[in-house]
């Protein structure tokens, strides 16, 4: 009971941890593509939550001024994977990821 | 000041970040996942604030649930979304991605058994107030490279991004 109420370091490392499987589900099995990106995001997102919350922890800054990079990484891969979604529906007509296989061995 | 009913609220945010990461990978129409995604993406901005990083949970509200999610629901509205809807939504790969989330999930589990002794049972006091301050000095300061390198991807990103969508260059 005192470990619920409680909130430590591992209670936030457990609820990233649960939001990263829950994107690589996402990424692994969706074939709308953009599903498949959100799902990047939340990954990305999971990735966070456990930076901060070592910040947290240590006591420093260094994590939330990580935090900050991956958010402007997210925003860099969002605008270049919506373009190519963008240009790939142009020419397939489809969002479907299993069409994307011009390059398939 | 003492932090009120922090467990409460820090269950509740957990629970609405759970939820709504279900519904991102479950739902089939995808401006239906993008609202959950936002709804994610505020609730973990409260769990920022939970953590003292009112920095960071401003940048995540104006830049992922202002910025990059209407990049999303734009993107949405232009591709038509009706075929897909109709189309099944899972591919035949779900065996895998279970085995990998579980096979992943247990590797977590293991080290989250392992390790739960080593971090401290108390976290360090920190002074809240000049939090912006202190990651700017950060920013500006010992991160000053990075931070170049940061904009120049962004640079990247946008012609990157521009060259992709436009039909002829």
């Amino acid at each position: 009971m005192d470990a619920m109420l409680h909130i430590t370091t591992l209670h936030y490392l457990v609820l990233g941890a649960a939001l990263f499987l829950l994107g690589i589900i996402g990424v692994l099995t969706r074939r709308n593509v953009v599903i498949v990106l959100m799902s990047i995001e939340l990954i990305l997102n999971a990735v966070n939550l456990n930076l901060v919350a070592f910040s947290r922890l240590w006591g420093g800054l260094h994590g939330q001024v990580f935090a900050i990079f991956v958010i402007t990484d997210a925003a860099a891969e969002a605008a270049v994977g919506l373009g190519i979604l963008i240009a790939f529906f142009r020419n397939k007509e489809t969002v479907n990821i299993d069409e994307v296989n011009l390059l398939k061995w | 000041m003492a932090p009120v009913a922090t467990p409460f609220f820090f269950y509740l945010f957990a629970a609405i970040m759970l939820i709504g990461g279900i519904l991102v990978i479950t739902c089939k129409n995808a401006v239906h996942s993008a609202l959950a995604l936002i709804v994610i993406l505020l609730a973990q901005a409260s769990i920022y604030l939970m953590l003292y990083a009112p920095f960071v949970a401003g940048a995540q509200i104006i830049l992922y649930a202002g910025g990059i999610m209407v990049l999303f629901l734009f993107v949405i509205m232009l591709v038509s979304i009706e075929r897909s809807m109709k189309e099944r939504q899972f591919n035949s790969q779900w065996v895998v991605g279970i085995v990998a989330a579980t096979a992943l999930g247990g590797l977590f589990i293991a080290v989250y058994l392992k390790g739960k002794n080593i971090f401290p049972d108390h976290v360090l006091p920190v002074v809240e107030s000049d939090n912006t301050q202190k990651v700017a000095t950060l920013l500006y300061g010992q991160y000053m490279f990075a931070f170049e390198i940061a904009s120049l991807l962004l640079l990247v990103a946008i012609i990157g991004a521009v060259v992709m969508a436009k039909k002829r260059i």
